[in-house]
């Protein structure tokens, strides 16, 4: 890899891994708790919000310069409306069932923070390339946040994972998992296990010695 | 370090930063210019998203109502849409037609392979646990009964609420549920109810389910509202819908 | 506490050989004979039951003190309680794969995420409990009779399900012992399904058969009464709970005897008594002040007498507690005791604010020199 490459490479992993917005940001938690009931669905609001993503910083990034800083803002948003409303009549056209599923949160992509937050905080400063794979990066990121969830709740809620049977006939659901508290207790536990994680790797202690009063 | 006292008239010299210069104020052209345009390129990519999958979604939506349809009614081959009017008519829903006149009841009539009315189809809405239950029940006019229903969507607790796609004994009560009307045609001569599960005495009256009686209430109180606003309308008119037109 | 060979308190200092070993010891101690007689009424599935959730308890409280995460020793018996707790609230035929869970979401959600023993705000048992209920709310309901003959040499059928899978319906078996589907509904379920109303002696004792009952709440009571003399429990929750759920139950019931039930079938049936003398009294979950353990308890009572009455649940002790576990700390410091020297008359102007204000501290105290000062002349100056 030379440097050019590696600073691509660079700028898709911090989506990706460092500042991942699920795990270390925690940012997009609305659709994170709501939707990842199955892996077929926390694919799909992944993806749909990739595309959001994507599209809409490389969008703003070519405006960066026409765009006054008054009026910032409501570009932004016009901008990201526009591709989630098209994404909205995709997922239309392309199942009925995975929309219903999805329900209101494939329009609350508009205020997802993660994708104003690229727009202001790195398309708006940069070229378009660049931009665009920054929030790809983001995207993926969130889509592989998405589905750490959704996989979990998916096997323990109905035994199946993309919708295959992998227990058989007799598989007994933990109902919990496909409630709210359910996305609640996964988040939690995952965010615990990179915490430990990325305490492991800095080399630090698992815990800082509490004083006992 | 000690403040300086204020006999001391020395002046210490502060780095004060100069006020500062407030950033040039971008023209109003360039703002209306900008705004236009992102409009412009926005409204055409909506325009295209809309058109490009227009005719996939309206098939979706179709092919959708069509399966619902024929899960309660399972002789049907073919749908049409109506509306019972407020004022006693029924008139045919064409194509693309998605405003329905204010007091109007929307139904299915859904036709066999030959032609002939295998029954009517309805929604029906109830309020259950957690939100709304849509129902879609059929409707066969020779025995005046609700012959199956199907569920349009729920957000019931799952193994308990949702017992009502499953349940064999629940949906045992709708292989001919009771919805005469009454001899003048004004409205249901039994009201359709869920009782208490095991109590089940006429055969207008739906078994609840132990232990999810919320949702089996919101089942019953959604066919009889449809019935009752769609039946004393509907049935005076059978004879229109007989043969597909 | 061998861990810290000197310890310094500020006054005042009691001398006692209470040690939360101790305590715990004896609680264990004073739920023995309710488990054995639970073991008598359900035969060997009660006792799988109770040996699998606390080995798991013991298990999951080892690797989270191994791991250092969580204070505590496996020896100070908090682990043994919370097991025990938890089985005698399940139904005797639970999978025991279920209870497994239980267990292990008890001590690693309810316990060691917070830090360990005395730092848990929710009572460990029912945070496993309430767990189990919202993931597999079917098998929790299905209860069994009691004294079924055969039962000390064969297990409840859904007792040995497969881990993961689908425990069997106790009906095919219920009859075969020709006992209806009915006969393995509980009191509570009975009386909000059906409105049929069990008789509180029969329940007091759960001696007579075909019950599906947990323990007797009189062997509980027994039990807590030990507890309560040898002072290792505070006699005033299970009282305050005990009374504030009577006097709600009787004050609906004359309001309309026709729709609800007297006051002591809501005293005796579910686990009120359970929950009243052992699970509300937990030391680290329930408030220290007396005036506070009074509006806990009260609390505890009231919630759980109105869940059962107005909710789709026949049973709310469970959910009761937990809330009044959350409120516990807010309890607390509204019920502050005023400190002995300040007088009446202060009250009205300040609130009681030991813990939280040091403004009690008398002036000399303030401003004399604290001995870590002292005692270390060797800290290099400034």
């Amino acid at each position: 890899m030379n440097a050019a490459q590696y600073k691509t490479w660079d700028e898709f992993m911090e989506g990706v891994w460092r500042q991942n917005p699920v795990f270390v940001m925690v940012l997009g938690m609305c659709p994170t708790l709501a939707v990842t009931v199955s892996a077929i669905n926390a694919i799909s609001m992944g993806v749909a919000t990739l595309f959001v993503l994507v599209c809409s910083c490389g969008l703003v990034s070519l405006m960066r310069k026409l765009t006054p800083k008054e009026v910032r803002i409501a570009v932004y948003i016009v901008i990201i409306a526009t591709f989630v409303t098209a994404v909205d009549y995709a997922i239309q056209a392309i199942s009925l069932a995975l929309y219903d599923a999805l329900g209101a949160f494939i329009q609350l992509i508009v205020v997802n923070c993660i994708i104003l937050g690229r727009a202001e905080a790195h398309a708006a400063k940069n070229p378009p390339l660049p931009a665009m794979i920054n929030a790809a990066g983001m995207g993926v990121g969130f889509t592989i946040g998405l589905l750490a969830l959704g996989v979990v709740r998916e096997i323990l809620g109905a035994g199946t994972l993309f919708g295959v049977a992998l227990f058989g006939a007799g598989f007994q659901p933990w109902v919990i998992m496909v409630l709210p508290p359910g996305g609640f207790f996964v988040l939690g536990a995952w965010l615990l296990l990179f915490s430990w994680w990325a305490r492991r790797k800095a080399g630090l202690p698992a815990k800082e010695a509490t004083p006992h009063v | 370090m000690s403040e300086p006292s204020s006999t001391d008239k020395k002046v210490i010299p502060i780095a004060v930063a100069a006020p500062e210069a407030a950033p040039p104020e971008s023209p109003t052209g360039a703002m209306i210019r900008t705004l236009g345009l992102v409009s412009a390129i926005c409204g055409l990519i909506i325009v295209g998203a809309y058109q490009g999958t227009y005719d996939a979604v309206a098939a979706n939506k179709r092919i959708a109502t069509e399966r619902a349809v024929f899960k309660v009614l399972p002789k049907a081959k073919s749908i049409e849409e109506f509306v019972a009017q407020a004022g006693g008519g029924i008139a045919k829903v064409g194509a693309g037609d998605t405003a329905i006149p204010p007091g109007a009841v929307k139904f299915f009539a859904a036709y066999d392979e030959s032609g002939k009315l295998a029954g009517i189809a309805a929604e029906g809405v109830g309020k259950g646990y957690a939100d709304n239950v849509r129902i879609m029940f059929g409707y066969q006019p020779d025995c005046q009964c609700v012959v199956g229903i199907g569920v349009v969507s729920m957000r019931e607790t799952p193994g308990i609420g949702d017992k009502i796609i499953t349940d064999k004994e629940f949906l045992a009560n709708f292989t001919a549920l009771d919805v005469k009307l009454k001899a003048d045609l004004s409205a249901l001569a039994n009201e359709v109810k869920a009782v208490k599960h095991g109590s089940k005495a006429n055969a207008w009256q739906i078994d609840a389910i132990a232990g999810a009686t919320i949702t089996s209430r919101a089942v019953g109180k959604a066919i009889n509202d449809s019935a009752q606003a769609l039946l004393p309308r509907l049935v005076p008119k059978l004879d229109t819908l007989a043969k597909k037109s | 506490m061998n861990s810290a060979p000197i310890e310094i308190r500020s006054a005042p200092h009691v001398q006692s050989t209470k040690t939360v070993e101790t305590i715990m010891r004896n609680v264990v101690y004073s739920l023995l004979p309710i488990c054995a007689f639970y073991v008598f009424q359900y035969g060997i599935s009660a006792l799988a039951s109770i040996a699998v959730v606390t080995g798991i308890c013991l298990l999951t409280e080892r690797f989270f003190v191994r791991t250092g995460t969580q204070a505590g020793r496996l020896s100070d018996y908090s682990a043994v309680i919370t097991g025990l707790l938890l089985a005698l609230t399940l139904p005797p035929g639970f999978p025991l794969w279920m209870g497994a869970v239980a267990g292990m979401v008890a001590i690693a959600l309810g316990k060691a995420l917070f830090g360990g023993i005395g730092f848990n705000v929710f009572n460990p048992a029912l945070v496993g409990r309430a767990f189990v209920q919202a993931a597999f709310p079917t098998a929790i309901a299905t209860y069994t009779p009691s004294f079924l003959p055969g039962r000390f040499t064969e297990f409840i059928p859904s007792t040995l399900a497969w881990p993961l899978m689908i425990p069997a319906e106790p009906t095919a078996w219920l009859k075969a012992k020709n006992l209806d589907a009915l006969a393995g509904a509980t009191p509570l379920a009975k009386w909000k399904f059906d409105g049929v109303i069990a008789n509180a002696d029969e329940l007091l004792t759960s001696l007579s058969g075909h019950m599906a009952v947990g323990p007797s709440p009189m062997l509980i009571l027994l039990c807590g009464a030990y507890l309560a003399s040898r002072r290792y429990m505070d006699w005033r929750i299970p009282l305050a709970v005990l009374g504030s759920a009577a006097l709600t139950a009787w004050l609906l019931f004359a309001f309309d005897p026709a729709r609800y039930p007297n006051p002591f079938f809501m005293l005796f049936s579910g686990g009120l008594i359970l929950g009243a003398v052992y699970m509300a009294t937990d030391m680290a979950t329930s408030p220290v002040t007396p005036k506070g353990m009074w509006v806990y308890g009260a609390l505890i009572g009231l919630l759980t007498v109105v869940i059962r009455y107005y909710s789709g649940l026949p049973e709310g002790v469970m959910y009761a507690i937990l809330i009044a576990n959350a409120a516990s700390p807010l309890i607390e410091k509204v019920t502050q005791p005023i400190p002995f020297g300040r007088g009446v008359l202060d009250r009205a102007k300040k609130r009681a604010t030991y813990p939280l204000n040091p403004g009690y501290i008398s002036r000399e105290e303030a401003s004399a020199v604290t001995p870590k000062k002292r005692f270390l002349p060797n800290k290099p100056k400034k």
